[in-house]
């Protein structure tokens, strides 16, 4: 079969991915799939304690295994010896002291993995076990010794807004914890290292979101100048933050460099689990004050995320659970202190939601308090707080992006229920599916609600811009980006970019990797913003070109000259001629670099213009648990989410449908379970993903409001999804059994005791 | 390694040779590191996935749970061998076409398993098409278009416009 289309893929049509073919036809490269020349596999020795002293490393064992070429510790780190995303303070390997089950000790390069498994068994480690810390209390009341010499608190942030004595009729307060959610992309983590010839440099391909960072963080472990260092884009399974910190790439390139030979690593599914950060387990307490109507006065709060053994971006998370306190609604009085902290726990960093999903939970449990103490339809409460375009924030920052939130609980709120269950349902529609033993007596069916708002883009000064370069040759354009494609689609879009401003249809890509400039990273649902505005920008100065060409053949001033469809027209004369012939035999090449507005530091009272820009959604859940089971169906979800402008409404389809799916897991079954500091789950048995069983009926209105501030109109899509969908889902279940539950996942025990 | 052990497997119809292998190898692992065959994915091992699902003697299992040796004598099917043209099947056609692939780590395991079905099972319902993907784990779309597209499939195998 082949695929016939019948309208130009430009922006607003659903265009088809270009990888498509490859990915269903099993050609698609992923970067486990790479393969090299006499090539060495890599594994990684792991720590089995959570806090340990390292006593000793005996290797020799190793060494003795026929095909085994290397093996390095912390002493063959040739340059830093530690890395992080913000704060430096992660080893490459322990050399000391193991801060969590897992952490690298050392690693080995030998011709089958089977080999490198018998040779990690063969390095003798003894170890000093030490007392972990593993409350994050503990880190913050000083009742444990420092675990890193950066000491136990990673950061803290207090926001101080309004009159902080302020109070109102009505208070309500809890108290909410949200479990470690874990990325669980299917690809797993893996890299090929290539040596160059004379030994002084290395190309690394891999399955990353963010190529000039992990080139910096490698190149200076490896104690090498960065332009030896050259990373190419493996295929991506899927990233979700879980690929934003180094984990496999110094160990490949160093390994590499030690043999000579090309070396591939790739995790497994259990070295997955500790090879990569995951959501932060978080505590949040907050008391809300408002009048008789349901306005919030003053909001006081409580934050502690813990942030395991090594920083990562625990103090980006921290700063977006705080100035997210609020949720989508005016808030006119703050008291909030917020920490993240280090512990013996496994490290936490990026996740989809970055922050805001924690805030949300715990804000959104309170406007449901909220609505019970004063009576007032959970609805309606939400409605009389919204924030607007123009309203102050608790930072003090006024939110200036296009704000549509009336519109997205509305529309949400007017979207048609399911029907009621049957009085004899199939049984995989009955909670806990097939094999389970619901009984359609003990089901009750519950309804909640989730309204959330999460900034775009990085915060706090951070200038994360991107680059792209557009050359038109003949008709046909090339693209160039470092922006790493990890499933969410911006290969489909840069292309739709190029064929809207440059009337062209044959738009390709090159390779993605750093011999362009950086990117950024993707995440913070930052890409069609920050790399499609680079794309964007790229064509318009390449346009610019191609008009002032088109203006000197055909003696017109530039500036009359406008694309039509996929010809270039004189605006006010007669000239008509296609792009492709006015682009015969002219060449032209430009690049751009895109930057957003600038941002400001938090100070010590949480006040400044800290973030770039916001999104809104509003979600909807329906539910039937079988209460006697404690088991949840999740029925349908209903969502409108403020996308300013839709530019591939399948892709945003896909985003929106796929967030749901990651914040059904939070709600419901996703949990990482760790005890004393020992990681119970790691594997796909264990730890639970929603299935094609799980999916609930999805129900989307696509709000577009396009936001003058954005390139294109268009927020970034992919993480509001997932953020409010969560609370809904325990709102619902609250609703059904009308438990307390103010943790998530929501277990069976939540529900039945 | 020492026990090394040499055998042929029936992979797409062709019988390939597999030489100086430890016999503890999958078959996921001899597909992809030693027959050149990658279509397949590793990603959890443990058959929880379903991203490197082949048929062996028209069963869908999990090549990753299988010892490649005791496939012997089998005929195994993985995705490159779905068309030996390099067209599209209607079941990868209707993929790309209702977005039901992103990350696409899990799609070829996902279109062996949906011709599995539908190959069994020309209109299978609603909750019959989620019990037979149900072991194929998707972390990007959530479900939502890979469902679009099994619809696809089967509005088109009966000759209604989709």
């Amino acid at each position: 079969m082949t695929i016939t289309k019948t309208q130009r893929d430009i922006l607003g049509s659903s265009a088809l991915r270009p990888d498509g073919i490859s990915k269903v036809q099993g050609d698609f490269a992923f970067s486990s799939d790479l393969h090299a020349e006499n090539m060495l596999w890599g594994a990684t020795l792991r720590s089995p304690h959570p806090y340990a002293r390292i006593v000793s490393i005996d290797v020799s064992g190793a060494w003795k295994i026929a095909g085994v070429e290397c093996v390095i510790t912390a002493e063959d780190v040739p340059g830093q010896l530690t890395y992080g995303l913000i704060s430096e303070d992660q080893p490459v390997f322990a050399r000391d002291v193991v801060r969590y089950m897992g952490e690298p000790v050392a690693a080995v390069a030998a011709d089958h993995p089977e080999t490198c498994r018998r040779a990690l068994a063969a390095i003798q480690v003894v170890y000093e076990v030490l007392t972990p810390l593993t409350n994050p209390e503990h880190a913050i009341d000083a009742s444990h010794e420092p675990i890193h010499p950066d000491g136990n608190i990673i950061r803290r942030q207090r926001i101080m807004h309004g009159d902080p004595t302020a109070t109102a009729p009505i208070v309500v307060e809890g108290t909410y914890d949200i479990g470690m959610q874990d990325q669980a992309f299917l690809g797993t983590e893996s890299a090929l290292a290539i040596p160059d010839h004379d030994g002084a440099g290395v190309e690394v391909f891999v399955a990353t979101q963010w190529l000039h960072e992990d080139r910096k963080q490698m190149a200076k472990c490896l104690g090498m100048p960065e332009e030896k260092v050259r990373l190419v884009l493996g295929g991506v399974g899927g990233a979700f933050g879980a690929r934003e910190d180094i984990s496999l790439q110094v160990h490949t390139a160093l390994l590499a460099m030690r043999t000579s030979r090309p070396v591939k690593m790739q995790y497994g599914r259990e070295e997955s689990f500790f090879g990569h950060v995951h959501r932060h387990p978080a505590q949040i307490w907050m008391r809300h004050h408002a009048n008789t109507d349901g306005r919030i006065v003053k909001i006081e709060a409580r934050f502690v995320f813990d942030g395991g053994a090594y920083s990562s971006t625990s103090s980006a998370v921290l700063i977006n659970g705080v100035t997210h306190t609020q949720g989508p609604y005016q808030c006119p009085n703050a008291v909030v202190d917020g920490y993240a902290v280090r512990t013996n726990n496994p490290p936490c960093g990026a996740m989809r939601g970055f922050g805001v999903v924690q805030a949300c939970f715990a804000h959104e449990g309170q406007m449901d308090k909220l609505a019970a103490a004063t009576g007032i339809d959970e609805v309606e409460i939400r409605l009389r707080n919204i924030i607007h375009t123009g309203d102050t924030m608790i930072t003090g920052q006024v939110l200036e992006s296009v704000a549509p939130l009336e519109r997205c609980i509305r529309e949400t709120a007017a979207m048609p229920l399911p029907a009621e269950m049957g009085s004899h349902p199939h049984e995989l529609d009955l909670p806990g599916g097939s094999g389970r033993t619901a009984d359609r007596r003990n089901i009750v069916r519950g309804i909640g609600w989730g309204v959330s708002m999460k900034n775009l883009m990085y915060s706090e000064g951070f200038d994360d811009y991107s680059t792209a370069r557009c050359t038109l040759t003949n008709g046909s354009v090339e693209l160039k980006f470092a922006t790493s494609e990890v499933g969410q689609g911006f290969v489909t879009l840069a292309p739709q970019i190029a064929r809207s401003v440059l009337g062209v249809d044959n738009v390709t890509y090159d390779t993605i990797d750093t011999q362009i400039g950086s990117a950024g990273s993707t995440s913070a649902s930052r890409q069609t913003w920050m790399s499609g505005g680079a794309v964007d920008g790229a064509c318009r100065m390449v346009r610019e070109r191609l008009f002032e060409h088109v203006g000197a053949v055909h003696n017109i001033d530039p500036l009359r000259l406008a694309i039509d469809d996929t010809d270039i027209i004189d605006t006010v004369g007669t000239l008509r001629i296609s792009v492709q012939e006015a682009s015969a035999n002219f060449s032209v090449s430009e690049t751009y670099e895109y930057h957003h507005r600038k941002t400001e530091d938090l100070d010590e009272n949480g006040q400044g213009n800290c973030h770039v820009a916001f999104a809104f959604v509003a979600h909807r859940a329906v539910v039937d648990v079988d209460v006697e089971l404690g088991l949840v169906k999740v029925v349908q979800i209903a969502t409108a989410q403020d996308v300013g402008r839709v530019l591939n409404p399948m892709s945003v389809t896909g985003q929106i449908e796929g967030g749901i799916a990651q914040g059904l897991g939070l709600a419901v079954m996703e949990e990482i379970i760790v005890t004393n500091g020992i990681v119970r789950n790691p594997s796909f048995t264990d730890y639970l993903l929603p299935t094609a069983l799980d999916a609930p009926q999805v129900v989307i209105s696509m709000i577009e409001v396009p936001d003058p501030q954005a390139p294109m109109g268009a927020k970034g899509v992919g993480e509001a999804p997932c953020i409010s969908v969560t609370p809904a889902i325990v709102a619902a279940i609250r609703n059904a059994t009308g438990k307390s539950i103010d943790r998530c996942p929501v277990r069976p025990q939540d529900i039945c005791f | 390694m020492s026990e090394l052990e040499h055998y042929s497997l029936t992979v797409n119809g062709v019988e390939r040779q597999v030489s100086d292998a430890w016999i503890g190898e999958s078959l996921l692992y001899v597909l992809r590191e030693r027959l050149g065959l990658p279509g397949s994915k590793g990603a959890c091992e443990q058959g929880e996935c379903g991203s490197c699902t082949v048929f062996v003697d028209n069963a869908a299992v999990c090549s990753c749970l299988v010892m490649a040796a005791t496939a012997v004598g089998t005929q195994i099917a993985t995705v490159e061998g779905l068309n030996d043209d390099g067209s599209l099947t209607d079941v990868q056609e209707a993929f790309i076409t209702e977005g039901a692939v992103q990350c696409g780590f899990c799609t070829p395991g996902l279109v062996m398993a949906v011709h599995h079905l539908l190959d069994h099972n020309d209109s299978p319902n609603e909750q019959e098409i989620k019990e037979a993907l149900s072991g194929n784990i998707c972390r990007c779309t959530g479900y939502g278009r890979i469902f679009a597209a099994v619809d696809t499939v089967i509005s088109v195998r009966k000759g209604v416009s989709s």
